[in-house]
């Protein structure tokens, strides 16, 4: 066994640690114990050894393999190779603990045995294998049902939270979404075609679970479109400490309704005067704090859809974006043809207009969010102002005279 | 005019051919590169010839901070 005294220190304290289990596996895998060794070595001289990329990946795809190699390869053969393989989860990651079963025996036939369950994309990812494995693991992987996700400029593999599953919050059917959309995209998962990664994430409520808004390329956010639904005996239960908040996940004992929740709402909607709760629906943002205090009093209303956001990603010049609304609501009803039609008319004008590794939401900032909006035919509404106009100028094309010459209606209040 | 499915195969593998060493092609430079000069060309024809140049072999995805198609050569991310 490698010595490994810096990454010992981390077996220490309270938590769970990966060193502990890394150095179980290494019993049984001689590339575990190389991968110890080499992280050793990186933590005292604080570079990496990896390299990745490269040409491996199974007959067929371009996507989901991620070629690794050590650059000690003779200080660590085990690491000659040590390539990635991204599994696509089941919507929600949902296993049967047989198929848990039996894609660790798979894993511990053709790789290390070492899984990251999830990757932030979401695939289950299997780590460090070779590449004369990559074939006859995939073969047994398709062989039980699984398919590979997507890496590289693809569509990569969509994720949802486990909406209508388990949660009475959720406003669409997030798993069905996930899932026909998946399908939908199998050739763009599989064949890199695009200008870089395109991520789907769907949310079944704005609590956001997978973390959509920060983290996808186009998120899904459950939402809807009436009133909050309100039980005033169940108001009343929970400023009388018969019901619990949240559920009973904190450690208070009871509610003050408008300490706790009508005082924390955002947009100040909602009032309290102990007897009844009201809300001002027109000016709720449906950020579901009051839902989530209350979750026995309050549910979101009937006319449920999701709202489609886009262009969040973590590029390293310009930081980290949040995604912005271009869809304030659409029905999600199966078939999903909608959403499909969209993914592809904003899938088609980036691929045409992006430079290699360009985001989406870095074209639209490069491009303008007119340019996006007319080229995917989406109106513009309020709710994608993101923040108020810093620039005095606008710039008329002549469309917009000869739309306003023809009867065009603007936006208004009323 | 548009190529037949079999003769658009051949002249993105040559387009890929001689792009080696030289370029790397985005399945989108390609496709651009054949509607440039067969503008009647159904962007799908594209799609699918790259995937039969794929699926056969002849071809390969790579990976160098993008996508690429490129001919096959010899494994070796650890050297570039
Ligand atoms: S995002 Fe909303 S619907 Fe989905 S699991 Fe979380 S709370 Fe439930
Ligand atoms: S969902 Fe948020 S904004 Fe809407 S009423 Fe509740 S606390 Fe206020």
């Amino acid at each position: 066994m490698h010595k490994t005294p810096l990454l010992d220190q981390l077996e220490s304290g309270p938590f769970p640690s990966f060193v502990k289990d890394l150095k179980r596996m290494a019993a049984k895998k001689p590339q575990v114990n190389d991968l110890l060794g080499q992280l050793e070595r990186s933590y005292k001289e604080k570079i990496t050894h990896w390299k990745h990329g490269g040409i491996v990946g199974v007959l067929g795809y371009g996507s989901g393999i991620i070629g690794r190699y050590s650059d000690l390869p003779d200080e660590f053969p085990g690491l000659e190779h040590f390539h990635t393989m991204r599994i696509n989860q089941p919507s929600g990651w949902y296993y049967t603990s047989q198929a848990l079963r039996e894609l660790c025996d798979i894993w511990d036939e053709h790789g290390s045995g070492v899984l990251n369950m999830h990757g932030a994309t979401g695939d289950l990812i299997f780590l460090g294998t070779r590449t004369e494995e990559l074939e006859p693991c995939f073969e047994k992987l398709t062989a039980k049902g699984w398919d590979i996700g997507g890496s590289g400029s693809a569509m990569r593999s969509p994720s949802c939270c486990l909406g209508m599953s388990r949660c009475e919050w959720s406003c669409y059917d997030t798993m069905e979404a996930c899932y026909q959309l998946t399908q939908e995209f199998q050739f763009d998962l599989h064949r890199p075609s695009y200008p870089y990664k395109y991520k789907l994430k769907f949310s079944g409520c704005p609590n956001d679970c997978v973390a959509a808004v920060a983290r996808a390329d186009m998120s899904m956010i459950g939402v809807w479109k009436d009133d909050i639904k309100i039980d005033q005996a169940a108001v009343q239960a929970y400023a009388g400490g018969e019901l619990k908040p949240e559920g009973g996940a904190t450690v208070y004992d009871k509610l003050d309704i408008k300490a706790d929740v009508t005082d924390l709402c955002p947009t100040l909607c909602m009032s309290w005067d102990g007897k009844t709760l009201k809300i001002d629906n027109a000016n709720c943002n449906h950020c579901m704090h009051c839902i989530n205090m209350m979750p026995k009093a309050l549910k979101p209303g009937n006319e449920r859809g999701c709202t489609i956001l886009l262009g969040s990603h973590a590029p390293i010049l310009e930081g980290a974006q949040m995604s912005w609304v271009i869809v304030p609501f659409m029905k999600m009803e199966e078939p999903f043809d909608e959403l499909k039609d969209l993914t592809y008319k904003i899938t088609e004008w980036w691929a045409e207009h992006g430079k290699n590794r360009e985001r989406v939401g870095e074209l639209i900032m490069r491009m303008g969010m007119r340019a996006f909006l007319e080229a995917v035919e989406l109106p513009p509404v309020p709710q994608s102002v993101r923040t108020p106009r810093a620039n005095p100028f606008f710039f008329w094309h002549q469309s917009d005279f000869d739309a306003e010459a023809a009867g065009r209606k603007y936006y208004t209040t009323k | 005019m548009a190529l037949p499915k079999d003769e658009l195969v051949e002249y993105i593998y040559k387009m890929v051919e001689a792009a080696a060493g030289k370029k790397q092609l985005k399945a989108k430079d390609i496709e651009k590169a054949v509607l440039k000069e067969h503008p009647d060309q159904p962007r799908n024809d594209v799609k699918f010839a790259i995937k039969e140049l794929i699926d056969g072999g002849r071809c390969v995805y790579t990976y160098f901070g993008g996508s690429f198609i490129e001919c096959p050569r010899v494994e070796g991310a650890a050297k570039h």
